[in-house]
């Protein structure tokens, strides 16, 4: 790829992008968000077609203007939300548009026979047979990365391929990577995890701002250096220092449970204390949030807030007293992406901005711009549709909107999940001068790096119970906290 | 300000389709109206109304025979002038010799201002009214008339655009309720038997109350019975809605048979029941003031104030809340199954105002009213550019859609154009409008 533009009304997107990339390696595709990954990614698989620039592919540059080009061209592209229907079977999937057809007659046995084969290629153990709906994430994916094969691909991007994973699958993830990099295909991977990055990446592109920053073979780099590049400026840390200074148990959780996701959780919340909450996807984290918060209801337990006894049945209640949630989803659960910036913050505030009857637009938009200044959030206006912002400016309207609550609990589910490293760190000071201001702050992360910079305390949880809590942060490592979250029997066997 | 004209085209789009929808229309009515008619003696009228004052006294000649425009032009100038409030002292048919006689017999304490002819009989008036003028001081005063013949859409005529907004009110008026239902992301196909259902208990109300001879406070009443009536069928829907978590549209569709089914149970005849003999009942449906019908003055009024309940409160950001992101809005504290049965209960409510209208329209409480009305009050939401994926929408995007309706209807029926040929142009003119907005969306 030579020189790709693209321009959106009021952003150049991509400006003068170049991208090499060989078979049987594997490029790692580094920026912060809005660097324009993605923008790049729809140009390669064709939902977007660039201003300017030229593409080449084996030699030969036939233009790719649609999706159906660019698979004829040998991309398969796994996006972040998959292309999968739950309702048909693994291998109905694979073959969807494509059906190996006798007379327009589907035959299954042959189908089901290649499904195996590909899914022999990456070592992937999944009935063919399966619903979509019944598979796991990381099975999914390996479905579209299967499907990809089944076209030829010879060139598969990912993006975020590891988001939603657990550290095991990702290891999985990891291991098919590398196999098909010896199957001579090259692969475009993207990702915020510098850990990953470290573990595969044969060379490494970074983009800042829409354009090319740098490319160099992965040994030439080092963390620090990717990350400078990436943000512009030299991090001096992933985490901002903070001396931790513990109150008063302020919000203190008894025995909660719900049906076999949570069982029996219980753990205090001190007023400047960050109690870091982690375990394995589905160890009941985010239903143990979604409980604090009213958004489930509880077949047992108890909430106290300040001593005093809550009763939590929806997450009005929940907000009434001042306890809110951040959720992992932002996207799905955080916001109204079809409306403003402004509205999204107002929705919880409106009686703060009503008078007897109406809503002073200007009060609103007046307490909004504190937030905007103070939290440095980067919009064009505050009419700005939610859905156009970054993650981190997304993640910065939704604790906006809770922080004109005057909220005293904020539970943080995933707080940086998809959000690149300059605003990640932002993120964590924020978190910081809440804990500051005698806050009570629960988080809840997959990333172990994040969970021991952060705490003050960690709680993990297993199979929708405590599995531990870790008091003294200093000498913790990764692997002990591992060890709590996949449960005893797994470290004996 | 550029700014402020293209957002507000990209808001209400349907007002461009809109504007090009009046302009065939004026130009397929577009019609040479001979002197002769009403509609030409009708401007004249208001021409003398406005030059001489009410009360003012007229004669009107007409030459009699092959020779004059014939005595349908008399009464059609008879007519028009006395409706406006002029006095018509005489309405002379025959010869010049008549006229003569007629002017000169006018009785000096009632002084004529105003002689109102046909074309023979005003080039008698010029050639011989000063001269009469002397022999009778009442003619001193008088001018000769004759009405123009002229060019002018029909469709642009002041009456013709009150009744368009006249036309529209019921549909209009039940689809601020609709437009709150599609926001939602949800439907009402029940409005149309709502409207029966409503007029059929206001008609029964008001006979049980009044009798024959209902008094006012009869009349309204039963009009609130049938407003209430359907308000509790709409918190049966939202409830149904949010509870059980049926589809809106499989509710409303059995909604929709179970009003229609007991709007004819309630009746013992299938043609409806009449509202008494009480007049002011037709206050609501056909009586003016304002310069509009009051059906039109009460759609725009509501129209003002959904608007600013949808852009100015809270009940307004919640809706649109609800209907962008359900899951967001409930987890920032929107108590989203209220809201649902609120939208649910305020369209039925307006159904049922709807159902009021009709029937004071129609003096009657009419089981087979509002059949497939749910559809065209659909359309309006929709031409309107409201999306059905719910979350977005404007009040007066809705009016317009609406307007754009009626507009279609009204024109097509002054054109003459047959009812099979309207369904057709109707339907294509919806998907020429969706189509638009669609196009628009694709531009920004």
């Amino acid at each position: 790829m030579r020189g790709i533009r693209k321009g959106f009304p009021g952003v150049q997107a991509l400006d003068g992008v170049d991208l090499e990339l060989y078979s049987g390696e594997v490029l790692a595709l580094l920026g912060e968000n809005g660097a324009g990954k993605s923008t790049l990614i729809k140009v390669i698989g064709g939902a977007h077609l660039p201003d300017d620039g030229t593409m080449q592919i084996e030699g030969r540059s036939d233009p790719i203007h649609s999706p159906q080009d660019s698979l004829k061209a040998g991309i398969g592209i796994i996006y972040q939300e998959f292309n999968l229907v739950p309702a048909l079977t693994a291998s109905e999937n694979i073959f969807l548009g494509q059906e190996p057809s006798r007379l327009s007659f589907i035959p299954r046995s042959e189908e089901r026979q290649k499904t195996l084969k590909l899914f022999d290629r990456i070592g992937a153990e999944i009935d063919p047979g399966k619903l979509c709906s019944q598979l796991s994430v990381a099975e999914q994916q390996l479905v579209e990365i299967a499907k990809a094969l089944s076209q030829n691909a010879r060139i598969i991007v990912m993006d975020e391929p590891t988001a939603a994973l657990t550290p095991r699958e990702v290891e999985g993830l990891l291991k098919v990577v590398r196999e098909l990099r010896t199957q001579g295909i090259g692969i475009i991977y993207i990702s915020h995890r510098l850990d990953e990055i470290d573990a595969i990446a044969d060379r490494v592109t970074i983009l800042r701002d829409g354009t090319h920053v740098a490319t160099m073979e992965k040994s030439n780099f080092d963390r620090e250096q990717m990350i400078a590049l990436m943000v512009g400026r030299n991090l001096e840390k992933e985490f901002p220092y903070r001396q931790s200074v513990a109150g008063e148990v302020r919000l203190s959780v008894r025995n909660l449970t719900r049906g076999s996701c949570v069982k029996d959780v219980s753990f205090d919340l001190k007023a400047g204390e960050i109690v870091g909450l982690t375990g394995l996807v589905g160890a009941g984290r985010t239903e143990t949030a979604r409980l604090i918060f009213g958004a489930d209801r509880m077949d047992s337990g108890s909430i106290d807030l300040d001593g005093k006894r809550l009763s939590v049945r929806s997450p009005r209640d929940a907000i009434r007293n001042g306890i809110c949630l951040l959720t992992e989803d932002r996207k799905g659960q955080g916001l109204v992406l079809g409306q403003t910036v402004q509205e999204n913050f107002g929705l919880p505030n409106l009686g703060d901005f009503s008078g007897h009857f109406l809503i002073s637009s200007s009060r609103e938009s007046e307490a909004f711009s504190g937030y905007v200044d103070k939290m440095r959030i980067k919009i064009s206006g505050h009419s700005q549709s939610a859905g156009t912002l970054s993650g981190g400016n997304q993640q910065k309207v939704v604790l906006a909107k809770w922080l004109q609550r005057n909220s005293e609990v904020i539970i943080f589910d995933e707080p940086t999940r998809g959000i690149d490293v300059g605003a990640k760190f932002e993120i964590y000071q924020l978190i910081h001068v809440l804990a500051e201001q005698g806050k009570a702050i629960l988080m809840i992360s997959s990333e172990l790096p994040e969970i021991l910079g952060m705490s003050d305390r960690i709680i993990v949880m297993n199979e929708g119970r405590v599995a531990g809590e870790i008091d003294d942060c200093s000498e913790v490592t990764q692997e002990d906290i591992m060890k709590l979250a996949t449960g005893s029997e797994e470290i004996a066997a | 300000m550029k700014i402020h004209y293209s957002s507000f085209f990209s808001d209400y789009g349907s007002v461009l389709v809109l504007v090009i929808l009046c302009a065939v229309m004026s130009f397929a009515t577009l019609k040479e109206q001979p002197a002769t008619s009403y509609a030409a003696a009708k401007d004249l009228a208001s021409d003398l109304l406005s030059e001489k004052g009410k009360g003012a006294k007229v004669m009107i000649l007409v030459r009699g025979g092959s020779k004059g425009a014939g005595p349908e032009f008399a009464k059609n100038l008879e007519m028009a002038i006395s409706d406006v409030g002029l006095v018509v002292v005489k309405n002379v048919q025959g010869t010049p010799r008549d006229a003569r006689k007629a002017l000169l017999a006018q009785p000096q304490s009632q002084p004529l201002v105003a002689l109102v002819t046909d074309q023979h009989m005003s080039v008698f008036c010029s050639d011989h009214l000063s001269d009469l003028a002397k022999g009778n001081p009442a003619l001193a005063q008088a001018k000769s008339y004759s009405p123009k013949k002229q060019t002018w859409p029909i469709f642009l005529k002041k009456d013709n655009l009150r009744n368009v907004l006249k036309q529209i009110s019921v549909v209009a008026v039940i689809a601020i309720g609709m437009t709150l239902v599609i926001i939602t992301g949800g439907i009402d196909l029940s409005v149309g038997s709502l409207i029966a259902f409503s007029a059929v208990v206001t008609a029964l109300a008001i006979h049980h109350l009044g009798g024959a001879n209902p008094t006012v406070s009869d009349l309204w009443l039963g009009s609130l019975a049938g407003i209430i009536a359907c308000s509790i069928i709409g918190l049966c829907t939202g409830a149904f809605v949010t509870l059980f978590k049926v589809p809106a549209f499989i509710v409303t569709l059995g909604v929709m048979f179970i009003a229609r089914g007991l709007a004819f149970l309630s009746l013992e005849k299938p043609n409806g029941l009449p509202i008494g003999n009480e007049e002011s009942f037709k206050w609501l449906g056909s009586g003016a003031g304002l310069g509009l019908h009051n059906s039109a003055v009460l759609m725009l009024v509501l129209y003002l104030l959904a608007h600013i309940m949808m852009s100015r409160t809270s009940i307004g950001r919640y809706i649109y809340a609800v209907g962008g992101n359900p899951e967001a809005a409930r987890l920032s504290g929107v108590p989203v199954q209220k809201v649902l049965v609120f939208v649910y209960v305020l369209c039925a409510l307006l159904a049922g105002l709807g159902g009021v209208m009709t029937a004071s329209l129609q003096m009657s409480g009419d089981p087979k009213a509002g059949g497939l009305v749910e559809l065209q009050v659909i359309a309006a939401v929709v031409v309107g550019g409201t999306s059905l994926a719910g979350g977005k929408g404007k009040i007066f995007g809705t009016l317009i859609g609406a307007l754009i309706i009626g507009v279609i209807k009204n024109g097509m029926n002054l054109a003459e154009i047959q009812g099979k040929e309207q369904d057709v142009i109707f339907g294509l003119v919806i998907l020429v409008a969706v189509l638009v907005d669609q196009l628009k969306n694709r531009l920004n």
